[in-house]
């Protein structure tokens, strides 16, 4: 019987490191492409199934891709602020239904979302556990975050502030979970949504603090008058919001012109959507209207490029390998000779002797192969985050 | 045993010729091969075990005709009736003592690898004294032990013919008589044919016969 496998096994296990060289080689050469294939489908499907299901977003007139990416995807790179009047005009054009977003803060690295209700009805987000947002301070997490934090409803999570320099900043908001989101697969698994107002105590337009009416401690007054008193800064502000302290949070100005990032905008009908797109393209108008499949389309064009030049060095990179790997074998025969002559003299056919390399070469590319194939499921499996670490976030 | 008529051989380049015109080898015989280097032992003992094809001349081991083989049959022929014991051991640093012994068996349709060769091989291992170092790899032997593990490897098909290409050569004086008893040993129970290409004048006195290869190049009949 030919054993030709055992032999080739027992020479790979002998020369291991020359074994361990090759196989890395191989599995990187074979791992790079591919994973990088599946890396950039998967990045086309998340970026585009969401921009498609996406129809109008409207924002300050800046970078178009930053706008999407934050309004769609709540990546890092917040784009100019608009105000909340925004939304308000889309009511009044009655063409579509706007929906409001604030995507600015974070909670323990995860995207503060500030929205509407019809956010969730739009992206069709079901509440798994808990329920949804009813009061001010309270937030809904992303499956995803809820996961990772170990987090659920009755629980509570505290935003990031911007700065930890900022001394004189406002103080992390300690919001309450009230309900966990199905998972969606998409960027909404990764987010803390709070209702929009919530954003704006986050931010420290809205607080809630001590009545300075009654106040009797003459410290914590500055100033009182008739109509206004003015409080010091010893004066105690709620860091939470609770059902014994909600009445005292309240709003100075105008909440109309109140920070916000985006508006997606859902046109009744096409031609609606149509219309609405035609009145923001005057010169003097300060805000875009964009459709994000068109901005998402542009970048994944970008990056298929890109990926043209990355296949292009791979392909160099891959065919400088297997030369490398085809002298290894030749120069490994060479060194062998000796080796085949004594198994030539005692018997073996030169066709036997090509089968036990052969057998050599099988045993390196299939290890190779499988190890490639487990990366690659690897990379499956956390293609989702990854995705979003390397394009998105 | 073998009988060689009239063996003319030559290689394509250099001035190397080979000329035999008679030698016969009787079965059971242990015969010693010697004479200076480059004058064509080792040739002699590749034309017998049919490594490099016959082209002029006759050359019989046994029944069969080495010079009417094609290679296919030749390497059938070497592999069922030819032990092979080289001066540097060769063996196959990557496997151990045990699958060193059993090598021939992996690399050929002609020999069958089954319980009872395994059986065969551990006791030739033990008669040889290596029995308890089956699983060592080769390059933690001796060079005696090596060369043990090599007799072994040529003995377990139960050739007819051994053919010892300066077995002894790499080997320290001590070791080199044990060596040789052991091969004498085992070429006498297994009813073989003992041809030795030696430069150790000193182990000559063991063999029956001496062929000196001196006496080849002015063409002489032996």
């Amino acid at each position: 019987m030919i054993d030709s496998i055992y032999i080739a096994w027992q020479y790979i296990r002998f020369n291991k490191i020359k074994t361990a060289t090759l196989i890395a080689c191989i599995t990187l050469i074979s791992f790079l492409p591919l994973s990088l294939q599946l890396l950039l489908g998967e990045s086309e499907r998340q970026l585009m199934s969401r921009a498609v299901s996406t129809p109008l977003v409207i924002g300050d007139k800046g970078s178009s891709l930053d706008l999407v990416m934050n309004s769609l995807y709540f990546s890092d790179e917040v784009p100019e602020l608009i105000g909340m009047e925004a939304s308000e005009r889309i009511i009044e054009s009655g063409l579509a239904l706007p929906i409001p977003v604030y995507a600015r803060f974070h909670a323990r690295g995860n995207p503060i979302v500030g929205t509407t209700l019809d956010y969730f009805d739009f992206r069709r987000l079901k509440v798994a556990e808990g329920r949804n947002l009813a009061v001010l301070g309270d937030c809904l997490l992303g499956a995803r975050v809820a996961e990772n934090l170990g987090l659920k409803p009755g629980d509570s999570l505290l935003s990031s502030p911007e700065t930890l320099f900022d001394l004189a900043g406002v103080y992390p908001l300690k919001m309450k979970v009230v309900g966990v989101l199905q998972k969606s697969h998409t960027s909404d698994d990764l987010a803390v949504f709070v209702d929009i107002k919530t954003t704006w105590v986050i931010q420290g337009l809205g607080h809630g603090h001590q009545d300075v009416t009654n106040l009797s401690d003459p410290t914590l007054i500055l100033k009182r008058s008739e109509s206004n008193v003015v409080a010091t800064a010893k004066l105690y502000q709620h860091t939470e919001i609770t059902k014994k302290n909600i009445d005292s949070f309240h709003f100075h100005g105008n909440t109309s012109v109140y920070p916000i990032t985006a508006v997606i905008a859902v046109p009744y009908d096409d031609k609606s959507g149509t219309i609405l797109r035609g009145r923001y393209l005057s010169r003097n108008e300060t805000l875009q209207i964009i459709k994000p499949e068109e901005v998402i389309d542009g970048l994944l064009q970008n990056i298929f490029r890109i990926k043209n030049v990355l296949d292009a060095v791979i392909s160099v990179v891959a065919l400088a390998t297997v030369l490398a790997i085809i002298l290894v074998f030749a120069l490994s025969l060479r060194l062998r000779q000796r080796e085949i002559q004594t198994i030539f003299k005692l018997g073996c056919s030169r066709l036997t002797i090509a089968r036990l390399v052969s057998a050599e070469i099988f045993i390196i590319v299939l290890t190779s192969g499988l190890l490639c194939g487990v990366m690659i499921l690897v990379v499956n499996q956390i293609s989702n985050g990854l995705v979003r670490m390397l394009f998105i976030r | 045993m073998i009988n060689i008529e009239k063996l003319h051989f030559s290689y394509l380049t250099g001035d190397f010729h080979l000329y035999i015109s008679k030698l016969n080898v009787e079965k059971g015989e242990k015969v010693a091969v010697i004479g200076p280097s480059g004058s064509g032992k080792t040739t002699l003992l590749n034309l017998i075990a049919g490594i490099i094809p016959v082209k002029n001349g006759n050359i019989r081991v046994g029944e069969t005709r080495i010079e009417s083989l094609n290679d296919a049959q030749r390497r059938d022929f070497r592999i069922q009736n030819i032990g092979f014991v080289f001066q540097d051991f060769e063996l196959l640093d990557y496997l151990n003592v045990i699958d060193n012994i059993l090598h021939p068996f992996r690399i050929t349709r002609t020999l069958t690898l089954d319980k009872d060769v395994r059986g065969r091989a551990a006791a030739l291992a033990e008669k040889m004294g290596i029995g308890d170092k089956l699983k060592r790899q080769t390059n933690d032997l001796s060079h005696g032990e090596k060369q043990r593990n090599a007799i072994c490897r040529a003995l377990l098909s139960h050739p007819k013919l051994i053919l010892a290409d300066e077995a002894t050569g790499n080997l320290d004086p001590e070791n080199k008589d044990r060596i040789l008893d052991l091969l004498f040993q085992a070429v006498d129970e297994h009813e073989a044919t003992l041809l030795a290409v030696t430069h150790d004048h000193e182990l000559l006195k063991k063999f029956d016969r001496i062929i000196d290869f001196r006496n080849f190049q002015s063409k002489e009949a032996v």
